[in-house]
């Protein structure tokens, strides 16, 4: 007898699903500017740590390019100009650190002296790796003003490996992992720099970046 | 009728509380309560989800068929735990942040479920959404109250960031308990949590027991 009704279930079922999915539908229909206009300000905010507001005149996001970094990491670099000069740009970076990845954005003048770098995510242990959040700690601003020739390359460490950076009692490997990824920043300037300050090369799409 | 009502809100907020009566719910009740305002925001969002799910289970369950009323279950409350996700991502931003991928683990949250199973698979719209609400409120007032312990040892302060994730309103619940640097670490790492829970799933063993009520077991049975 329930075999003849096997497929109510199956409407029964389906019914829900295409239901729902309607519901569903709809309110990402209606979320869908919020959402991406939440994104874009939590990303003019991280934004604004690493450029001083007096450095540019032009909108950041719009004048951003998509490139590739040394690990063939598709990023957006951010260029502040003013008065049509570019006076600094922003990037995001990656490290490694003891639990995964540590994002931050680094800022970095048209000489290439950092302007700022803020940590954007991680998962480091809260209490031990934490000491990277502005919030938390002022080691962060120690790499303001410094660039690739200051400190020399071989103080671009931990001091524990010789560098000029304090490391953390109970927590090396998550300073070790910041530094790195900054001093690749600034590398990555180096190397590209003409590419990363071209006014004409052609706009990054803004995609529904995190 | 109201004594039924009444019954269903006591069940839900404390008799038969998800987190320390029936033991359901745990990974959020460990992995979100690491201060009292992010166990707050995490048992109103599953609330929410709780609700809507009871209510919209209660209305349709003579619709659902046996053989698939896990499915339909299922359905229903990642569809809502969507719906909150999209929501509290919209118009709650700060606070999304900071529950991130939590939200989307409401699904796997077996309190939602085991309240559908349980009570509104069987009882009509409003009975359902009542049971749904209140024991989601129950849920909100476990994990806060294990939130509010490992935040007041752990860092010193009571709802701090409130202001930041529910509203300028708030500013007045952040409270400073102890002097900074007095706070023990392990109570807002993983240990602290199972430590935290577990102390408090028997202090309520221990008021039953005081009260003449039989000690339950864990599990998705219902009290009454």
């Amino acid at each position: 007898m329930s075999t003849q009704r096997t497929w109510i279930h199956g409407l029964v079922l389906g019914a829900f699903c295409l239901g729902f999915g309607v519901v569903l539908a709809y309110s990402d229909h209606i979320t869908a500017n919020d959402i991406a206009a939440r994104a874009l300000e939590d990303r003019l905010n991280s934004l604004a740590e690493v450029i001083p507001h007096e450095l540019h005149d032009n909108n950041l996001v719009e004048d951003a390019i998509s490139m590739k970094n040394e690990r063939d990491k598709e990023i957006t670099v951010y260029r502040a100009t003013k008065d049509g000069k570019v006076t600094a740009l922003a990037y995001e970076i990656y490290g490694v650190g003891y639990a995964g990845q540590i994002r931050l954005m680094m800022g970095i003048d048209a000489e290439g002296k950092i302007l700022g770098v803020r940590v954007l995510a991680h998962k480091e242990t809260p209490g031990l790796g934490d000491k990277m959040e502005v919030k938390k700690n002022h080691w962060i601003l120690e790499f303001d003003g410094l660039s690739l020739g200051n400190p020399p390359a071989e103080k671009w460490k931990v001091k524990k490996d010789g560098g000029q950076f304090d490391q953390w009692t109970g927590a090396t490997i998550t300073p070790r992992g910041v530094v790195d990824a900054i001093r690749r920043g600034l590398e990555l300037f180096a190397a590209n720099k003409a590419q990363m300050m071209n006014m004409n090369a052609p706009k990054a799409q803004t995609k529904g970046e995190h | 009728m109201a004594a039924k009502y009444k019954t269903i809100i006591k069940d839900g907020l404390w008799e038969n509380n998800g987190v320390f009566a029936m033991v359901l719910g745990l990974c959020p009740a460990m992995a979100m309560t690491s201060t009292a305002t992010n166990a707050l925001g995490m048992g109103l969002a599953t609330a929410a989800v709780m609700a809507a799910s009871s209510m919209l289970i209660g209305f349709f369950r003579n619709q659902i068929t046996q053989e698939v009323r896990i499915p339909v279950f299922i359905l229903v409350v990642a569809s809502m735990t969507t719906l909150v996700d999209l929501f509290m991502n919209a118009w709650m931003h700060e606070l999304y942040k900071v529950l991130g991928m939590f939200i989307p683990l409401i699904v796997s949250n077996c309190l939602p479920l085991a309240r559908l199973e349980a009570f509104a698979a069987k009882n009509e719209t409003l009975p359902s959404l009542t049971d749904g609400l209140f024991m989601g409120i129950g849920f909100t007032i476990a994990l806060t109250m294990v939130g509010a312990v490992r935040e007041i040892i752990g860092s010193g302060t009571l709802f701090a960031d409130a202001s930041l994730l529910f509203g300028p309103a708030f500013k007045g619940m952040e409270m400073h308990v102890l002097p900074d640097g007095m706070g023990i670490l392990m109570m807002i790492l993983p240990p602290g949590g199972f430590l935290t829970l577990g102390l408090l799933i028997v202090g309520k063993r221990i008021l039953d027991v005081r009260a003449g009520k039989a000690i339950q077991m864990g599990g998705a049975h219902s009290v009454a």
